[in-house]
């Protein structure tokens, strides 16, 4: 039985090169159990990086992941699959099988991972229940083509949660990416209620300083491989720190304009 | 000291470029030995036959017209070429033999093949090239399914097993094709065609022309997934994977043409030697 006060997910001295370009450098990162992590900063400082070393789909080049107080980043890939079972991925672009309908979209990971425990009819129902939470119900037999943006990702989260039992953490890249913000507001309200009703820890890795705000419990800003500002959202919001500042602003670094200025 | 600097920048790129070359030649031989890994648990698993039925109904099924018309103007087109030179000698009968040999042994396989490529191998590293940008790949293993299990084994047995079999249909039509222009073109006689096609096509050119096919379905279905799994960003970065799989393919199909073809005929000379003697 896992405890309750240890961190769910912890990153320890994690760096991460492609190459020559360094990603991340020596970040150590605490994930609380039940509560939503929101992670921001600039294109390419490796917050999609982050998520995807959680889940193993990336390797540190130095430092180590723990899950539930376990090292989880020297474990193979099939030793990773009892992690996997416990942790979903929402994509930034979705990663919608275009091949299937949307109710077999949902229904993959319970198929995948059932185990002879689910049958047939009871995946599909479970699946069923998902695109409800979701506010999906009735789309059932579509394919993703036919769908919109905001249903795309509302289908990629209804097949994060569609596991039995339910994922202790979801990872979300950029949620509300490309959506306008109605539907982003939709997004954001189902990663609260998913936090709030059903208990599961969220990471959030966005650009969405409002979403961030909505829905983080925690904000951390990523800049250059490390982190600068940790917090509730209130306070790193508010932050005096000149790089926060401008970053919650909007408003670009000068050396970013120096190409435009001359 | 500056023509040193780029003789060394020079020979450092070269090394570079050896051990790029290197590292992806072993990481195409993991990528085989994972699919060839895969295939008992997928052909002992119902999920595994759910999921190699669909890729043969589209590698197999939907090739057959394009394999079978292949087929036929292949045997119509060596009529038309070998006709002229085989009456003029006398010998415009056997010309049915000669042709189907040829069709059985060397062209059906090898258009067959390569049409598969074009049509099949194309689209597999398309679809899968498609998937890996979009993320579906990491989507798939971040939900504890192995991608490549999933999708290149399935793609791979049906490359595999069906190549010889529509290399079947490209003979058959082949030879029908030849019969149709021999008779209907050239006002030639059906029996002998038949006659000389028996005497001189072995079991052993019919049995040849399968063993390429088998080699050719195994390149085709190996390249394509390999470039798909590996293909870069963008439609660019796909587009340019399927070109390379297509050429990758053609090239691969004919050199081991090359090479099955002597070891064929060595092969042929054993047991023809064994068959005298015997």
């Amino acid at each position: 039985m896992p405890d309750e006060n240890q961190p769910i997910i912890e990153l320890r001295d994690v760096s991460k090169a492609f190459g020559s370009q360094r990603v991340l450098s020596r970040i150590n990162l605490k994930i609380e159990r039940g509560r939503n992590t929101v992670i921001v900063g600039r294109s390419g400082t490796g917050k999609s990086v982050l998520l995807r070393h959680i889940v193993g789909l990336l390797r540190p080049d130095h430092g180590s992941l723990h899950f539930e107080g376990r090292r989880i980043d020297n474990l193979s890939e099939s030793a990773l699959v009892p992690i996997r079972q416990q942790i979903s991925f929402v994509f930034q672009l979705n990663a919608l099988f275009d091949s299937m309908t949307v109710i077999d979209n949902v229904s993959f990971p319970m198929v995948e991972n059932r185990r002879g425990k689910l049958d047939r009819e009871r995946i599909r129902d479970l699946a069923s229940r998902c695109l409800d939470v979701v506010g999906l119900r009735g789309f059932e037999n579509k394919w993703p083509a036919e769908l919109s943006g905001g249903e795309r990702k509302r289908v990629a989260v209804a097949r994060a949660i569609a596991l039995d039992p339910p994922p202790k953490v979801i990872l979300y890249d950029e949620p509300t990416a490309g959506l306008d913000p109605q539907r982003s507001d939709v997004v954001n309200k189902l990663i609260r209620s998913l936090q709030r009703e059903m208990h599961v820890t969220g990471v959030v890795v966005t650009h969405d300083m409002r979403s961030a705000a909505e829905v983080g419990d925690r904000l951390l800003v990523l800049w250059d491989g490390g982190f600068i500002a940790d917090g509730p959202p209130a306070e790193v919001l508010a932050a005096t720190d000149p790089r926060v500042k401008r970053f919650v602003q909007g408003v670009a670094e000068p050396t970013d304009l120096r190409t435009l200025t001359g | 000291m500056q023509r040193s600097n780029t003789l060394t920048a020079a020979v450092a790129e070269v090394g570079a470029r050896a051990i790029d070359a290197l590292a992806r030649f072993g990481r195409f031989w993991i990528f085989v030995a994972l699919i060839l890994s895969f295939i008992p648990i997928e052909l002992l698993t119902l999920r595994g036959w759910r999921r190699l039925l669909p890729q043969c109904f589209y590698i197999g099924s939907c090739s057959v017209p394009v394999i079978m018309l292949t087929g036929m103007f292949i045997g119509m087109v060596l009529v038309v070429q070998g006709y002229a030179q085989f009456d003029e000698a006398g010998l415009a009968d056997r010309l049915g033999g000669i042709v189907n040999i040829s069709v059985a042994y060397e062209l059906g396989p090898v258009l067959a093949g390569v049409m598969l490529a074009g049509r099949a191998g194309g689209a597999l590293t398309a679809e899968l090239g498609t998937m890996n940008v979009t993320e579906q790949l990491l989507a798939l293993r971040s939900m504890g399914a192995d991608p490549i299990r999933h999708l290149a084994t399935p793609r791979f047995l049906a490359c595999l097993v069906l190549t010889p079999l529509l290399t079947c249909y490209a003979d058959l039509m082949g030879a029908l094709g030849a019969w149709l222009v021999f008779v209907g073109v050239y006002q030639g006689e059906s029996t002998p065609f038949w006659a000389y096609t028996a005497e001189m096509v072995e079991y052993w050119d019919l049995f040849g022309g399968l063993v390429k096919s088998l080699f050719f379905g195994a390149t085709i279905g190996l390249v394509s997934c390999y470039k798909g799994f590996n293909c870069r960003p963008g439609a660019q970065g796909v587009g340019q994977a399927c070109t390379e799989s297509f050429v990758l393919s053609f090239m691969m199909i004919l050199m081991l043409d090359l090479f099955l073809g002597f070891l064929l005929n060595g092969l042929y000379t054993i047991w023809y030697g064994f068959r005298q003697l015997i």
